[in-house]
């Protein structure tokens, strides 16, 4: 089996542009979204950052002098307009993190490069498709990027409705062109991702090599074949009601219009139907990657293999069904608020199944605290913090007080940018030497993650204080009793940042160093295919495919 | 409060359930938390490799798996029965609402209308501007704080039941009162129903709780909770000046607290 990374003669390796833009090679293709998200991902944390500069002490700061910069407004026209900006930032960061960076990573990126090799496979099923899947995202990321720099709300610039676009905000409430671009942002990226799936679910269905039946398939395929599931039956939905929002934008339908029968909260029954499972969709493939580190440096074979695979199983079916937990405030029945209660409660439980037996993983291991592994333990005990206070919010009467405060946005940081982010420089630091050839500075990786957990605690940590003294999100300034905890949270945020800069240098260094990986720089604790190909693996690998016993 | 780390002190039987709630659920989270904080730290010392070169093979245990799940079950359990006993109280008022206000939100103020009063009292409440302090009376900045204070707050008697039927003429916005415990979204085209029974004077405060565009951080809500007379006397003032009612009010509650602390 050993013999399986053979380098075949005839593979005619594209050279030049051609091997890119043309590139039907899916670790090329999951180079080309790695790079994509990096680049988006420092945007995204840019305007982040800006943000929390405008927060760090009362009044306005920031946004009215980039208002006057940007958009050329003046006076006191340019508070108005930085208070509009504030909004445009926060519904930038936000698309821009869940469908430009964190998707592209872990879906196109590591899912991209690992699937096929993971379960045995020459390529992607479906190799066109896997270049127009990634080559319709720069376009769609283009259309959100232009998407600030035109008219949106009445005499401003940009989309300023949250990444929810929730009409009438979305539709009278922003009557130029911006929100058009935004919908067809959206609508490119969610057909991008849709092929995506499609071409997950095929080859991992089809392309498995002998022997590797499901039950016996790594977790990673497991954690994206399930997340395609999920991205093929929410983004559909998502399409869909971006579609009605459009025709009543430009074509006089009223589907979310009270005046023509319509009604505003359908939309927000649509849009939680996909966000609901979108938000899996962030997670689920860094649940299956911790399991591969812990596994790894723990030297044991993860524990619970079974519970694990179905325990996400669970958690993308039950995802399905609890949507309305972020419409408690809309004015929904006591009965159906009761049921959505019920069923969010239901996910603690796979989710815990998930914690456990991670730690069960490492229980009784020979552990080695490299790089990916301090990432993964980070991650575990950061998404229970996040998953806790998940538990918390999952109840209508308290989220009555919580809605709509720092305490969900605190919540959802936790989980997704200590959780899938932290799931993603995980994977980064795991992988990164199979990709690449090359070892990381583990000294740099060890400041980069530091940095990073430190700066990501104490900049989201005190919001959940904000969040239970009552400070509402999307707010560019608030009441002078919100400043301490506020300067602390941005303190956290600028020290993020500067993690950002030592990995960028942490990469830019291992390009430059080139010391040699090696097949398997993690031992006898990697277990899964990819190990038993040369760093970097050949253009085409498992020509003759491997045998799973 | 500055540096504030948990709820405000509430105002209402809703709310103190709601913060009673808030710290159950605590009970719970904290401990699991550093459980599994813990567990890791355990993990990390005590199986690194070099203490443990050889690591075991175990990767089944059904008894540690079912506990695993049945655990959480009944820890949800246990949360999800005053969960659903509060989320029943906040649809249960204690008696028939006595007064009915209707509050619209726009772009980017709150109007009122007190649906029940013999002659209608409506009024349209803005942000107290800076400048508008010295003018209104409300220079006491601890009072009246920024993006807080309103020209006109919402005026309701206390230990009484009030029916808040919330709606919006534009986009959607949020009513909320914090210290009250009640939220609901103000959605054109709908009329959400909430209650409150507030249990103390004094002024509270709420700031629009769904994200409606430029100055949705600078249209805020606030409650004068008054003496039933007081009450009475401002809603027959109200009904032809309002601000002039809301100058009589200040200045009888300033006199009301005056011989308190005389008598202090």
């Amino acid at each position: 089996m050993a013999g399986a990374a053979a380098h075949a003669h005839d593979d005619h390796k594209p050279t030049g542009w051609t091997r890119w833009v043309y590139s039907t090679n899916h670790k090329d293709i999951g180079t080309l979204y790695l790079i994509f998200a990096i680049t988006a991902g420092i945007l995204g944390g840019l305007l982040s950052v800006a943000m929390r500069y405008e927060l760090a002490e009362p009044e306005i700061r920031l946004f009215h002098g980039l208002a006057a910069m940007v958009y050329g407004f003046e006076g006191d026209a340019a508070i108005d307009g930085g208070k509009h900006m504030y909004n445009v930032f926060t519904t930038a960061h936000g698309l821009i993190m869940i469908f430009f960076m964190v998707m592209p990573a872990l879906i196109g990126g590591f899912a991209n490069w690992m699937i096929p090799i993971m379960i045995g496979a020459p390529d992607m099923a479906f190799p066109r498709m896997n270049n127009i899947s990634f080559w319709l995202l720069p376009p769609a990321f283009l259309l959100l990027l232009m998407s600030m720099f035109v008219p949106g709300a009445p005499g401003m610039y940009g989309v300023g409705t949250g990444w929810t676009i929730y009409p009438p905000l979305s539709t009278s409430g922003s009557p130029g062109p911006a929100m058009d671009l935004a919908i067809l942002a959206l609508h490119i990226a969610g057909a991008s991702s849709i092929l995506g799936a499609i071409n997950f679910i095929t080859t991992i269905f089809n392309m498995r090599a002998p022997g590797m039946t499901l039950h016996k398939m790594p977790l990673f395929a497991w954690s994206v074949l399930i997340t395609a599931f999920l991205l093929l039956l929410a983004l559909p939905v998502l399409a869909g009601g971006i579609t009605m929002l459009l025709t009543d934008r430009n074509f006089g339908t009223t589907f979310f219009d009270p005046a023509g029968g319509g009604d505003p909260i359908l939309f927000q029954h649509l849009f939680w139907f996909f966000g609901h499972p979108e938000v899996y969709i962030l997670i689920l493939p860094a649940f299956g990657i911790v399991s591969h580190i812990v596994a790894t440096f723990s030297r044991k074979p993860v524990f619970g293999y079974l519970g694990m695979a179905y325990a996400m199983v669970a958690i993308g079916a039950v995802g399905f069904v609890v949507w309305a937990h972020h419409m408690y405030t809309t004015g929904l029945s006591l009965n159906t608020q009761r049921y959505f209660v019920f069923a969010t409660m239901v996910i603690a439980v796979p989710t815990g199944i998930k914690i456990f037996s991670w730690i069960a993983t490492m229980w009784g291991g020979s552990i080695q605290m490299r790089t990916p592994m301090m990432w993964a333990i980070a991650f575990i005990f950061l998404f229970t913090v996040g998953g806790v206070t998940g538990v918390q919010l999952a109840n209508a009467g308290l989220d009555r007080y919580m809605h709509d405060t720092y305490y969900v946005v605190a919540h959802f940081h936790y989980v997704l940018s200590m959780g899938a982010v932290f799931g993603i420089f995980a994977a980064w630091y795991y992988w990164f030497p199979k990709m690449t050839g090359y070892m990381y500075n583990s000294l740099i990786a060890r400041i980069h993650f530091w940095l990073t957990f430190i700066g990501v605690n104490v900049l989201f940590f005190p919001q959940h204080f904000l969040g239970l003294a009552g400070m509402p999100r999307r707010y560019v300034d608030y009441p002078d009793a919100f400043a301490g905890w506020n300067m602390v949270s941005s303190y956290g945020s600028y020290l993020a940042a500067i993690g950002t800069l030592v990995f960028l240098y942490g990469v830019f260094e291992a390009f430059a160093k080139k010391r040699e990986a090696g097949a398997n720089p993690w031992g006898e604790g990697a277990t899964t295919l990819e190990w038993q190909l040369p760093s970097p693996p050949p253009f085409h690998q498992w020509e003759q495919l491997p045998k799973v016993k | 409060m500055p540096w504030q780390m948990g709820l405000p002190q509430p105002a209402t039987a809703i709310m103190q359930e709601l913060r009673w709630f808030e710290q159950f659920t605590l009970w719970f989270i904290i401990p699991i938390t550093l459980l599994v904080l813990f567990l890791l730290a355990w993990c990390m010392v005590r199986y690194r490799a070099s203490a443990n070169p050889v690591p075991s093979r175990t990767s089944h245990n059904t008894t540690i798996e079912v506990i695993w799940t049945v655990a959480p079950v009944v820890v949800l359990l246990m949360i999800a029965v005053p969960s659903f006993q509060l989320l029943t109280s906040q649809y249960t008022p204690p008696d028939e609402p006595e007064i009915t206000i209707k509050a619209t939100g726009l772009q980017w103020f709150w109007e009122y209308e007190y649906q029940d009063a013999e002659e209608n009292v409506s009024f349209a409440s803005l942000m107290l501007r800076d400048g508008d302090r010295a003018a209104q009376n409300k220079e006491d900045r601890a009072l009246y704080p920024r993006l807080l204070a309103v020209d006109n707050e919402v005026v309701v008697p206390v230990n009484t039941t009030v029916r808040v039927l919330v709606t919006a003429a534009d986009v959607i916005h949020a009513w909320k009162i914090p210290a009250f415990g009640i939220m609901s979204d103000a959605v054109p085209g709908r009329i959400n129903e909430t209650w409150f029974r507030a249990e103390r004077e004094g002024i509270f405060y709420g700031m629009c709780s769904e994200l409606c565009g430029m100055d949705h951080a600078f249209m805020p809500i606030a409650v004068r909770v008054v003496s039933q007379e007081l009450y009475n006397d401002w809603l027959v003032a109200a009904a032809t000046d309002v601000p002039g009612a809301n100058q009589a009010l200040r200045a009888a509650i300033y006199a009301e607290s005056s011989v308190a602390q005389a008598a202090d």
